[in-house]
């Protein structure tokens, strides 16, 4: 099953990538900066949280001094954070948003998440080589642990595409799953540490947020980019379990009604 | 490549009867199936060898597109087997998925992509997609600048730039201008010549049976026919005609033909003859022969309008020429039962040579599908011969009278055959 998925993506790989190519070129068609919009996001960001909170607002990390760092921890989480809240909500609208390609014209299926994948990767890649040039201008270069990010955007790819699929899947059929996902989303942000750090929470607290897998994730997406540091790769097991987990319980959902789907659009 | 075999195919739409009963069939492990089934088609079973085409006719709702989206692998069968070989393409929604912000070209190979091409062999394509669509340099132009029909132009040369095995039409789909429905329906002719595979979908009875070898009939989600065109179509007309206490019969006649009689029978047509000047039977007619087409018929009940209307056929079923009495102002009125009638429409035979029937129909008004009295095709077939005239070319004839000059720079000199 994987292999004949693997060979319909692999005869529409023209289709696939230009659709993601022309996903960037509609967005920015009608434009004057065109492909420096991507770019100016981006920069935005950093440069917003960067002068507000490390310079206005004075905020500082526990047991750390320096200004920049917060501002850093907290690139570096809404980073990881968009990469997932990017391709899990597109990915649950993924099949609805091409109902009319999905009812008319017989593709593989599959395409639409791959799609979404590779698109969300390359604005990704984007958003986080501006990053680095950020940490290099400023003389916060990680140095040799930024390797680490390899797997970790892969582990990380891995649980958004299953989730997404789920989603996506699921959305066809009830359609408040995607207002549910939406409204989860919002606790989802805020009960991960990403604006805050996890040590000024009480102990009880803590030790619950481990429980949510996007804790240790963006964590190690944290500590990569402040301090160098290598992930603690065992605390990441539960991410990749769960990841793995929906990754089946997403391909099997699809499988199973992807040909049912097309009555529902 | 371009076999379709068909087996006990079905799809059935789920229907529940809340929006909650979805969700509890999916999560109660082992919980008894919550829906309903709505069967849209049911117990299909046929075969179309390679390089057939065939047509697909049924009234709407009878599962003409559920069929063909089956077939193009939109949509899922609930059970039955479709097997194919070899490449399918549709021409059922041309120009879907065009985005309008794009060019002509762009979106001539992001609907190639769609179809599983590669960006190499698109740009191989695109030469001839261009001089096919002929829309000039709009090519280059976004394509919410174009008109309807340039982007049918475009999406009907994008989506027969490749020869496919099997190609499904939907006629409906009408390709731009007089011109263009010319020179498309040319390059599906020539596919067909080179072994494609045809299914269309039409209600165009001349369609049908000038482009099929077969036709497929669908009534009520079930396969009715599957025959030759002529004897479908003419099943499938009186099928539309069809009403409470209509009879529908075919007969065979010799030669292959098949005759289908329907109607409810108030009126009758007891004997159809084709004669000459001296009001003697004949089979066969000489071009320009003049002849007597009588038509008996017989009235079983009190009727308060009466009309007769008859129809020459070629061999192919296309009209060739059709009249009735209320057209001729010569609707008769106030008949009652028992009456015999005789009818007698005399012309010259101003057809070509060939094999022709004549369908007959007693109406009340212009139309057979307000109160079908009787339908009847292949009331007679008759032959044309040409012995007398001029071998012409063709089905009708005019009869051309012709003055030839020849002008040379001296003067010049008329001549007249």
């Amino acid at each position: 099953m994987l292999l004949s998925l693997y060979r319909s993506l692999r005869s529409y790989r023209g289709f696939i990538l230009g659709s993601v190519q022309r996903e960037f070129q509609a967005r920015y068609r009608n434009s004057l900066f065109g492909a420096l919009w991507p770019i100016f996001n981006p920069l935005s960001m950093i440069i917003v949280y960067t002068v507000i909170f490390s310079h206005i607002m004075r905020a500082r990390l526990p047991g750390v001094a320096d200004g920049m760092a917060y501002s850093i921890y907290l690139c570096a989480g809404l980073l990881a954070w968009g990469l997932f809240s990017e391709i899990t909500l597109r990915s649950q609208n993924m099949f609805l948003d091409n109902a009319n390609l999905l009812k008319k014209i017989s593709f593989p299926r599959i395409c639409l998440p791959v799609i979404v994948l590779i698109n969300a990767g390359i604005n990704f890649a984007i958003i986080i080589s501006l990053f680095l040039g950020f940490l290099l201008i400023t003389g916060r270069w990680p140095g040799i642990a930024l390797l680490a990010l390899i797997p970790l955007i892969a582990l990380q790819m891995m649980f958004c595409a299953g989730l997404g699929m789920v989603l996506g899947v699921l959305n066809v059929f009830f359609r408040d799953v995607g207002q549910l996902f939406g409204i989860c989303l919002q606790f989802w942000f805020w009960l991960t540490p990403i604006v805050y750090p996890i040590t000024i929470l009480p102990e009880w607290l803590q030790s619950l947020l481990r429980f949510n897998p996007l804790t240790n994730l963006i964590a190690s997406y944290q500590n990569v980019f402040l301090y160098g540091q290598w992930p603690a790769w065992s605390s990441l097991l539960p991410a990749f379990m769960i990841g793995a987990v929906f990754c089946a319980i997403g391909l099997r959902l699809f499988r199973q009604r992807v040909g049912e789907m097309v009555d529902e659009l | 490549m371009g076999h379709i075999r068909v087996t006990g195919l079905g799809k059935a739409y789920k229907q529940y009867p809340s929006r909650w009963s979805r969700l509890a069939e999916w999560l109660i492990p082992f919980s008894r199936l919550r829906h309903n089934r709505h069967w849209v088609l049911k117990d299909l079973t046929f075969e179309i060898p390679a390089g057939q085409a065939v047509g697909i006719v049924g009234v709407n709702g009878a599962g003409k597109s559920t069929l063909l989206k089956m077939i193009t692998g939109t949509s899922r069968q609930t059970c039955g087997t479709i097997e194919l070989t070899g490449r399918v393409a549709a021409l059922l929604e041309l120009g879907m998925g065009f985005h309008p912000d794009f060019t002509g070209r762009q979106n001539a190979v992001m609907a190639g992509q769609l179809l599983g091409m590669q960006l190499e062999e698109i740009n191989a394509l695109m030469s001839q997609i261009e001089s096919f669509a002929e829309i000039g340099a709009a090519i280059d132009h976004p394509v919410r600048t174009y008109s309807s029909g340039m982007q049918m132009r475009l999406a009907f040369s994008v989506a027969t730039a490749r020869r496919p095995d099997i190609l499904i039409v939907d006629e409906a789909l009408s390709v731009g201008d007089a011109y263009f429905q010319h020179k498309s329906f040319e390059r599906i002719r020539s596919f067909r010549e080179a072994g494609t595979t045809l299914l269309i979908v039409s209600h165009d009875r001349s369609a049908i049976q000038s482009i099929c070898d077969t036709a497929i009939l669908l009534d009520g989600g079930r396969l009715a026919m599957h025959d030759r065109p002529e004897a479908v179509m003419d099943y499938y007309n009186a099928l539309l005609a069809e009403r409470e206490g209509q009879i529908v019969r075919q007969e065979m006649l010799g030669g292959g033909h098949v005759q289908t009689v329907s109607g409810t029978g108030e009126a009758g047509i007891v004997r159809v003859r084709l004669l000459d000047e001296s009001e003697r039977l004949i089979e066969a007619a000489e071009v320009g022969q003049p002849v007597v087409l009588a038509v008996d018929v017989e009235v079983r009940q009190d009727i308060e309008r009466l009309v007769l209307g008859f129809m020459i056929k070629d061999r192919l079923g296309q009209p060739m020429y059709g009249i009735n009495t209320h057209r001729q102002n010569q609707a008769l009125e106030n008949l009652r039962a028992g009456e015999r009638i005789n009818y007698r429409f005399a012309f010259v035979m101003g057809l070509g040579k060939g094999n022709y029937s004549v369908a007959l129909s007693l109406s009340r008004l212009d139309s057979h599908l307000d109160r079908n009295f009787e339908w009847r095709d292949f009331g007679l077939v008759f032959h044309v011969i040409n012995n007398r005239r001029e071998d012409f070319v063709g089905c009708s004839w005019l009869n051309a009278q012709t003055t030839i000059s020849r002008h040379t720079e001296v003067g010049h000199v008329e001549h007249t055959p």
